[in-house]
């Protein structure tokens, strides 16, 4: 019986990194959005258009790990 | 398609119908918590979860060239053995789906194939070693690995979450979790149609080979993989709603966050787990997430006492399955009559669990009344169906007991006859 734990660490580890990764990215990339929409009825300006800049780099990591993920399950 | 004996299209539509349970156990794996909160009504989900399954199936080409992936020796199987396994795979899958318990439909199949290869040829053609390696190790692993990344995940998202307290802010929040919950289900719901589908169209390929049709290491025919693709999806538009229950509210309560957290983490850890060389079964990555998400929210509760009889239905897999295998090869190993008696007992089996289910039918409507789903009555209709004998005194009380609730489709006539 061999058990191989290198790549049972390796799932470990990597499952752990990569869903506290995803999990941040996309509550920063909601939160981002949402600010935006709770302060346009406020009226004030500014800085926002960052926010939505960062939002949407979020989101698109997101979905870059998304598309990675389709591949791992077709290749 | 002339040269297929009775045998071989008895074994096929077997493996065909182990595909729709295998199906409809698993939908609660993608949809369960997309389901409780709220993100797809309970009808969207499991449309397009079966839809991604069909998809899924088509994926890849990479057939699995082994059912067992090494626990037995599949060299020289018979397909009589083959037809075994998938009894008590079929049975255990049912009896799991009618208490509502996830149990994971490959172990099933393990354990069906041990015990009706055990029985075929004795005990030399198991391999212990990979027994652990293979299905008692990720058992424990995959809770862990897919329970502690998604409790991590769910505090992180709370913690950078804290500071909103806008209305406004908060509803937009929750439609994010939602539609990012969406996308993580879809994940699971395509890996799953690739995973499974594909070991049906092993198993069939298989049974083919063995049987003289195709020649050894050929592609399975196009007609395997359409069949075997459309037995997992309508299985899953069935809905395993019973489990969808468990999974999406009876093991814990899940808010947008969490259940975003939750299937994540299973997306993840499914996807990493098959890519990096530890299989790690769907279904228990799947629990293991959801309870973990649980925790990982103040003051968020997972009910313990569904967990431990979802555990104990994970260590009976293996024995159960392989104890009806084994059954079942004794007899299918008498010759035809004995495969006979098999089927006939199959088609009874399946029928009298689908009666016991509609003395308390879980559907779309109903899915989501936790209140309907606690007290006692699982417990006893878990008890009664874990322990043959009695079933049907034990049933008889629990029915008498509980008044069936109005507007259920049980017939009071019926049970006379089971």
């Amino acid at each position: 019986m061999k058990i191989d734990w290198a790549a049972l660490a390796s799932v470990f580890g990597v499952s752990l990194v990569v869903t506290v990764a995803l999990v941040g990215l996309f509550t920063l990339g909601i939160i981002g959005l949402s600010k935006q929409a709770a302060t346009a009825t406020a009226g004030s300006a500014g800085s926002f258009a960052l926010a939505r800049a960062g939002a949407y780099l979020c989101f698109g990591l997101c979905a870059a790990a998304v598309t990675y993920g389709i591949y791992l399950i077709v290749v | 398609m002339e040269h297929i004996t009775l045998l071989l299209a008895i074994v096929i539509v077997t493996a065909l119908v182990f595909d729709f349970t295998n199906g409809f156990h698993d939908t609660a794996n993608a949809m369960a918590t997309t389901i409780s909160t709220g993100a797809l009504k309970p009808k969207t989900a499991v449309a397009m979860s079966a839809v991604l399954n069909l998809i899924g199936a088509f994926l890849s080409v990479e057939v699995a060239k082994t059912i067992s992936g090494g626990i037995v020796n599949e060299d020289g199987l018979r397909t009589e053995v083959i037809f075994a396994a998938l009894v008590g795979a079929i049975l255990w899958n049912l009896l799991t789906w009618l208490v509502g318990l996830p149990s994971s439909s490959s172990h099933a199949l393990f354990g069906g194939l041990i015990g009706a290869a055990v029985m075929s040829a004795g005990w030399s053609s198991i391999d212990g070693g990979t027994v652990v390696t293979k299905v008692l190790l990720p058992a424990i692993a995959a809770p862990l690995v897919a329970g502690l990344a998604a409790l991590l995940a769910t505090r992180l998202t709370y913690r950078i979450n804290r500071k909103v307290t806008d209305e406004g802010q908060l509803k937009s929040t929750a439609k994010g979790y939602r539609a990012g919950q969406i996308a993580s289900a879809g994940l699971v719901s395509l890996a799953h149609g690739t995973n499974d589908a594909q070991k049906t169209m092993g198993i069939i390929t298989l049974a083919l080979v063995t049987g003289g049709v195709l020649a050894p290491g050929s592609n399975p025919p196009v007609w395997v993989i359409v069949s075997a693709g459309v037995a997992i999806a309508l299985g899953t538009y069935l809905g395993g709603w019973r489990i969808i229950r468990t999974m999406g509210s009876g093991l814990t309560e899940l808010r947008p966050p969490q259940g975003f957290a939750a299937q994540t983490s299973a997306a993840t850890v499914i996807l990493a787990s098959s890519h990096l060389g530890f299989s790690l079964s769907t279904t228990q990555s799947c629990s293991g997430a959801v309870m973990g998400a649980g925790l990982g929210r103040k003051g968020g509760v997972v009910r313990w006492s569904t967990a431990t009889r979802m555990f104990i239905a994970w260590g009976l897999t293996l024995p159960a399955a392989g104890l009806v295998g084994a059954g079942a090869e004794l007899l299918t190993k008498q010759g035809s009559w004995g495969v006979a008696v098999v089927a006939v007992l199959l088609v009874a089996g399946s029928g009298a669990i689908w009666l016991l289910s509609r003395r308390k039918p879980v559907d779309h409507t109903n899915v989501m009344d936790t209140q309907e789903a606690e007290p006692a009555g699982v417990v006893t209709m878990a008890m009664a169906a874990v322990t043959p004998p009695p079933t049907g005194t034990a049933v008889m009380e629990f029915e008498s007991t509980i008044p069936a609730p109005a507007g259920t489709t049980a017939d009071p006539a019926r049970p006379a006859t089971v």
